[in-house]
């Protein structure tokens, strides 16, 4: 039983070894001489300016909020639109309903100014 | 699947349909004049009232099972929809009171009731789990709704975090079930069981966490550490509707999954729900003793009572007193709902703009200052400790007969014990309105003394007459899902 | 090749209490958040197993079902505890639990 398994591990293996040879490899050939520019963290790009860790504003928060509900919806209407050609009239129905629903989230976000951008 | 499956849904649809349209609507009624949302959920619910009436006595299953329309279910679903007109009346005032009126606050109420008329009506661990969150995310949103004042906050914070942490059990638990019956809808699960092809383990642990999962919502020991902060920290006209509405709708899927649905495995869960019942009677009225603050005091009640409606579940596992049983503990969910509503109704009188007057020590002098508010008071207080003439003492009563009639004797004398024991923090609340000399500043606010009133008369008149509840709980019982 | 359910339930079993264990050590409020995510999303592990031992049986889909439902739910809490938390952070400047304590008693 234990047979598929030795597959899986040995795949493993195969994974952990290739990289490792080639970082390893890279350690142990590559010449050395460091500079202060070399070692810096940016390769290309402009150096950050103040704090890395700055707060977002508020606004923020809630769009990504709202976009995570919408996003999640979508786990029902996929089912819906798969079957779409096999269901019954109610059925439809139902699915419009859902959306609706959600259009009166999305109507009463809307009004609120969640979704306009300052 | 026909049109008569939606019928059955009807109240459910009313409210949650109503919620939403009115979540529109209320964009554009001005600030000033959020009154009109509380009076247009007023009338969506009384719509959802007509709804339960027309279709009272009907006994059919919807939608392959998943909805269970039978007595139980029309009989809470009244008793959360009273509870309901009485919360958004009670709440009216104090929102302008406190300044945090806003249409959202009727908008997730009525969400939140909808949950609970999912719930009294579930027939499938799918709707249970569903009617859950439903009930619970629009409390934790409206436990939120006095943010940014600090208690507020650390109120909803936990009862959040608590919240969906019961929710995870509750849904494990579900999932194990699921796994050893092979169904997750009732009656598929009574089959199952009696047929014995289940794994019992599975059955075991699942509906230990369905136990731990639900002891959340409604306050069981131990599973009770979040009421007291909760209970404090909200604003107070939701904590009384949480009181109230939450913990019925939690025994609601307790009844309904235990009663009906798990009675094959009763010799799993009697001894657990004996043991929760037991401790969660006297722990809740010990720690109820030492509480200056109204809230907190009437939060452990709270708990307390909890106990006393969890005693119906280990006298249920007796199949000849089942029937019985549900019975005694709706009449104590009613009991439980008139004398709390009117107990936090009063609290929410007293209490002060800021958010003080809240302490047990304000009340005194209330009895010269407001003689009937402070009479309606100490009818709520013996209604809660069960003495006569009041409906506390007739459920307490009809509970414990049950309890006895099912050779729990020592379970029984607990109850009452642990009442005695109640009697001391209860009563001192009508010593100190009474008997102590003070100036207490008191609300007086057209509805909310309406709603005190209907539940003060409610408690008194049950009490001396309960025939017309009982006649009306004597012809509810649970749909036999076994056929 | 086909894993057993045993193997599947034992790995939603660990995670469960992975989750449990992260409630009830971290102090962080989203830390916190985050373990209940994983109770539910091991409830969902479950749920498959489950479905996937009772396969050919019509009921098998009431778990498919449910994991859709667990999932949907499990975002609504992600809507209402994270805006809660925002809330929080916005007046309290933190968000560790045990600094939200002033209710004794």
């Amino acid at each position: 039983m234990l047979e598929p398994w030795i597959f899986i591990a040995l795949l493993l293996g195969a994974g952990m070894l290739l990289p490792g040879v080639t970082i390893v490899a890279n350690w142990l050939l590559a010449p050395k001489k460091p500079n202060p520019i070399k070692q810096s963290i940016y390769e290309c790009g402009i150096e950050t300016v103040g704090e890395t860790y700055i707060q977002l504003k508020g606004g923020y928060y809630i769009y990504a909020l709202i976009f995570v509900v919408f996003d999640i919806e979508a786990v029902f209407m996929f089912p819906w639109a798969v079957a779409f050609d096999k269901l019954q009239l109610y059925m439809v129905m139902e699915g419009v309903i859902f959306i609706l629903i959600l259009a009166a989230g999305l109507a009463y976000a809307w009004r609120k100014g969640v979704l306009e951008w300052v | 699947m026909d049109w008569q499956d939606f019928l059955s849904v009807l109240p459910f649809i009313i409210v949650a349909g109503w919620a939403t349209i009115l979540l529109l609507v209320d964009l554009w009624i001005p600030a000033n004049r959020k009154g009109i949302t509380a009076g247009l959920a007023v009338l969506g619910l009384i719509a959802a009232i007509a709804a339960v009436i027309s279709r009272f006595g009907i006994e059919r299953e919807a939608f392959d099972g998943m909805i269970i329309v039978d007595g139980f279910s029309s009989f809470l679903q009244l008793l959360f929809l009273g509870v309901g007109v009485i919360a958004i009346a009670q709440a009216y005032d104090y929102l302008r009171r406190r300044d945090i009126e806003r249409g959202e606050y009727y908008i997730l109420l009525l969400y939140s009731l909808s949950g609970m008329l999912l719930m009294a009506s579930a027939g499938d661990l799918i709707v249970v789990f569903l009617a859950v969150e439903l009930l619970s995310i629009p409390l934790y949103v409206l436990a939120a709704f006095a943010i940014p004042k600090a208690d507020s906050e650390e109120s909803a914070l936990k009862y959040f975090l608590l919240g969906a942490f019961a929710s995870g059990f509750l849904v494990y638990g579900i999932a194990l079930v699921f796994g050893s019956t092979g169904t997750t809808a009732l009656s598929g699960m009574v089959a199952a069981i009696e047929s014995a092809e289940t794994t019992p383990i599975l059955l075991l642990v699942g509906s230990g966490m369905i136990l731990v999962g639900l002891g959340f919502k409604v306050a069981a020991v131990p599973f009770h550490m979040w009421t007291p902060d909760v209970y404090q920290g909200a604003p107070t006209s939701v904590t009384s509707f949480m009181a109230v509405g939450a913990k019925a709708g939690g025994f609601a899927a307790l009844l309904r999954i235990f009663i009906s649905a798990l009675p094959g495995a009763a010799v799993m869960w009697m001894p657990l729900t004996m043991w929760i019942a037991a401790l969660t009677m006297a722990w809740g009225n010990i720690a109820a003793i030492s509480q200056t603050n109204i809230k907190r005091m009437l939060a452990y009640s709270s708990i307390a009572h909890a106990g006393y409606i969890f005693m119906a579940l280990p006298a249920a596992a007796t199949p000849e007193v089942a029937p019985e049983a549900v019975r005694a503990a709706l009449f104590y969910l009613v009991t439980y709902a008139i004398t709390n509503l009117g107990a936090w109704g009063v609290v929410l009188a007293m209490e002060k703009a800021e958010g003080s007057g809240l302490e047990i020590e304000d009340y005194s002098g209330l009895g010269k200052k407001r003689p009937a508010l402070a009479l309606a008071m100490a009818l709520f207080m013996l209604s809660l400790t069960g003495i006569p003439p009041t409906v506390g003492f007739m459920g307490k009563f009809y509970l414990f007969q049950v309890v006895i009639d099912a050779n729990l004797i020592w379970l029984a004398l607990v109850g009452v014990v642990t009442s005695l024991i109640s009697a001391y923090y209860y009563l001192r609340v009508i010593v100190v309105m009474y008997m102590r000399d003070g100036e207490p500043e008191v609300r007086s606010e057209a509805l909310l003394n309406s709603t005190i009133f209907i539940t003060a008369f409610g408690t008194f008149f049950f009490g001396i007459l309960p025939g017309f509840l009982l006649k009306m709980i004597n012809q509810v019982s649970l749909l036999d899902l076994f056929r | 090749m086909n894993i057993p359910p045993a193997y599947v339930l034992t790995l939603s079993g660990i995670l469960f209490a992975l989750g449990v264990i992260g409630v009830l050590i971290r102090r962080n409020a989203i830390v916190i958040f985050m373990s209940i995510e994983l109770m539910l999303n091991s409830a969902n592990l479950a749920f498959i197993a489950f479905a996937r031992a009772l396969a050919p049986a019509q009921e098998a889909l009431r778990g498919h079902v449910f994991v859709f439902f667990v999932i949907a739910v499990a975002a609504s809490e992600v809507a209402v505890g994270l805006a809660l938390i925002v809330a929080i952070f916005r007046s309290k400047e933190s968000i560790d639990v045990d600094e939200v304590s002033s209710l004794r008693g």
